[in-house]
């Protein structure tokens, strides 16, 4: 199909969508689309990371995109091992950059962080000789995230430029609408911010993005209509009043995406809380992508593994 | 319904604190709003005339602040027992407060007030519900689902937000919805165990004193937090010049803050107290004359947007204590206008001006159509002379709480009749 090698991703990281160029996404992009195909077949293994090993790093628990970043390594041949925080020396209250020390002795060729503090991924891919993948870093990025998010809207829409994208929730706590502002905007589309200004990160109408307080005028003609997870210790009057009061005024049901474009689609990067942010009629209706998304997301984390392996070490 | 014949209030002296205009005339009311006012005002053949006499004609007023006992305190204040003292003193709108049992905080209580009051209330009841979940300063009340239900504005009530997180937050979040936020400022710990201004006299009685400060502080911190959220803010009540001068200044900077005062606060001083009087016990607390002189310059210059009647009725049980035991508070929605009448007796304010701060302000702070005498407005409406002398004799009052500060006082001013959406709710022509 495309050929790839010849436009070689030049981050030996991914780190972040911050400092990617909209030519290293679209490569990105373009990469994952072939592998989408590669994991609709019977023969889902492929050689490209053949006698590497692969190790999954997650300070924080998670269930999708570990298993994701997991069946990702294995399609690609990778050894993949799963290092999660209940059983590693953390617990026993090893350092940060001990951790990577110890990790860094055993030569592996990749390893995917999730850790609950913004900026602790970057921290570990400088005392590490491997390639390093941001699985989330506190309410910093999610890189991956955002780009399984664009290719499910570019593979749905034919395009991302030019489409209104309403990211919409606790954008205050989410590494996921932080990735995708920078991506979507990197990539042409109008971004719009809908919150309540609790859950809105105070100075972030300085970074120039539309935003609305109430889904009437955030929602208006948007093509896409992105929800993000409120987490359950931020429901109950801390920076919203309650379950009720949120999903009367932010949570998205029928009435609400009315107010979009009659084709708009609806995406959440899960896991969800129906009936606080989302309802289950829209969460599972016509327009929701939400499925199509998880799919995309082994498919965006093949390629971003692929891209990554020309800069492996241990040649 | 509102069917009613119109009623033609002729002979009267037209005050409409809006404008400032005063003049001799007339007004007519036809399904309960104004359908006509000025000089001239030609009456339906079928009109009611209503003769004012030469007497004041200016729109009800308009109380932000009182405690009512329903739900949870019924031996106390109803909504009906409110309303008729409420009538009878000239005031056509009542902001009740939070602090009831249960508190105000659900949207489902609110419906019941305002289904109460609509049964039996004669004049118009708006809830103010709790700007925290149980009154508790904790975790932010359900403000959009509440102003849905009918919550005109939110408060704690008589208590502060003491967490300037929460206080952040609930300004932030009232923002989006353009809620309004009314705040008791008085920081707790630094009222301690006082009951009554810090000074001098405290120290001669022996009481714990509460310092100014206690005030300044929470108002300083709260107008910090409006430059910091946008949020729209009043406070409920100022006692002293120091917090004049917070306002003053907030009002310069062009922030959305406005704040009432007490009409206890405008009428009577530390002195009053006299002999461990607990009807004299008040949250703010009476303060020395030269804050209470203040008080009437920061009105008279517009830094206090409006007077309230604090109206908090107390039992014996509450208030026949020693005088650090009692309970705060004072009945005063069926004095409200007499007393701050005072003021223009003793030519501090013209009248037009006091009763701006007694109706048209509240109307634009909390966003309702009333406050002024102009064609479309609602008819709440009061006759009154504002120099009839009377004594006033607490047995009298229309309250079932009789702790009032102004008994067996010499006050002029008495409302005559008392119009709320149209229907004569109070008519003294006939009571006797």
């Amino acid at each position: 199909m495309k050929d790839t090698s010849s436009t070689a991703f030049p981050h030996r990281h991914l780190l972040g969508i911050e400092g990617l160029s909209p030519l290293d996404i679209k490569a990105l992009l373009d990469l994952a689309d072939d592998q989408v195909e590669v994991s609709r077949q019977v023969e889902k293994k492929k050689t490209t990371l053949r006698g590497r090993t692969q190790i999954n790093l997650f300070f924080e628990p998670s269930t999708r995109t570990q298993s994701s970043f997991e069946i990702a390594g294995k399609r690609l041949g990778a050894d993949v091992m799963n290092m999660s925080v209940a059983s590693s020396s953390v617990k026993k209250g090893e350092t940060l950059i001990d951790t990577a020390a110890t990790l860094n002795a055993m030569h592996p060729d990749l390893i995917i962080v999730r850790h609950h503090a913004a900026g602790a991924v970057h921290l570990l891919a400088q005392k590490v000789d491997c390639s390093v993948v941001n699985a989330g870093d506190g309410a910093h990025e999610h890189p991956t995230q955002a780009l399984l998010d664009a290719l499910t809207i570019r593979r749905n829409k034919g395009r991302i430029e030019g489409l209104t994208v309403a990211i919409c929730g606790d954008i205050l706590h989410s590494r996921v609408a932080r990735s995708n502002m920078i991506l979507l905007a990197a990539m042409g589309a109008h971004v719009r911010l809908v919150a309540p200004s609790t859950l809105l990160p105070p100075g972030i109408e300085r970074l120039g993005f539309e935003m609305h307080t109430n889904m009437r005028d955030g929602l208006r003609d948007a093509d896409i209509v992105m929800m993000l997870r409120l987490q359950r210790e931020r429901m109950n009057g801390s920076f919203v009043p309650s379950v009720k009061e949120y999903f009367r005024f932010y949570g998205l049901d029928q009435e609400k995406l009315s107010y979009a474009k009659p084709d708009a689609l609806v995406m959440h990067p899960g896991p969800m809380n129906r009936g606080v942010e989302i309802s289950s009629d829209v969460a599972d209706g016509a327009q929701s992508l939400i499925r199509e998304q998880v799919e995309m997301g082994v498919a965006v984390r093949m390629a971003v593994l692929e891209a990554l392996a020309s800069h492996l070490p241990n040649r | 319904m509102t069917s009613d014949r119109p009623i033609l209030f002729k002979n009267a002296r037209l005050i409409d604190p809006a404008s400032g205009r005063e003049e001799r005339g007339g007004l007519l009311v036809r399904d309960g709003v104004i359908e006509d006012v000025g000089p001239q005002v030609n009456a339906a053949a079928d009109a009611e005339i209503v003769d004012c006499g030469g007497q004041v004609l200016s729109p009800g007023l308009i109380d932000m602040r009182a405690f009512i006992g329903e739900p949870g305190a019924a031996h106390r204040e109803t909504l009906k027992s409110a309303g008729e003292a409420a009538a009878a003193g000239g005031v056509t709108t009542i902001v009740s407060m939070p602090d009831t049992n249960p508190v105000l905080d659900d949207p489902a209580i609110i419906d019941f007030v305002l289904r109460r009051a609509r049964d039996t209330s004669i004049v118009n009841v708006r809830p103010a519900a709790a700007l925290t979940k149980g009154l508790k300063g904790e975790e932010m009340a359900e403000i959009g689902l509440l102003q849905e239900a009918g919550a005109i504005a939110f408060t704690d009530g008589a208590r502060s937000v003491t967490n300037a997180q929460v206080m952040r937050r609930a300004l932030t979040y009232a923002r989006d919805f353009d809620a309004l936020i009314v705040h008791h400022v008085e920081d707790p710990d630094l009222v301690g165990q006082g009951v009554m201004n810090e000074g001098e006299f405290a120290a001669r009685l022996g009481l714990p004193g509460i310092p100014r400060e206690a005030e300044t502080l929470m108002l300083e911190r709260d107008i910090r937090l409006v430059r910091l959220t946008g949020g729209r803010y009043h406070a409920a009540m100022i006692s002293c010049a120091d917090s004049a001068e917070i306002v003053q200044a907030a009002k310069a900077r062009g922030l959305p803050a406005t704040c009432g005062v007490s009409i206890n606060n405008l009428a009577l001083n530390e002195n009053d107290i006299g002999h461990y009087r607990t009807f004299f016990k008040l949250s703010p607390p009476l303060r020395h004359e030269e804050d209470r002189q203040a008080m009437i310059d920061a009105l008279v210059d517009g830094i206090i947007d409006v007077i309230v009647s604090d109206h908090n009725p107390q039992d014996v049980e509450t208030k026949r204590l020693p005088f650090a035991e009692a309970e705060d508070g004072a009945v005063g929605l069926e004095t409200l206008l007499s007393a701050a009448l005072r003021l223009v007796q003793a030519e501090r304010i013209s009248l037009p001006k006091l009763l701006r701060a007694l109706s048209t302000r509240p109307a634009e702070i909390l966003g309702l159509p009333g406050g002024r005498l102009r064609r479309g407005a609602p008819a709440d409406l009061i006759v009154f002379d504002p120099e009839t002398p009377y004594v006033l004799d607490k047995r009298q009052l229309r309250s079932l709480s009789k702790n009032t500060p102004f008994d067996e006082a010499r006050l002029e001013g008495q409302v005559t009749v008392t119009m709320v959406a149209g229907r004569i709710v109070f008519d003294r022509r006939t009571v006797s």
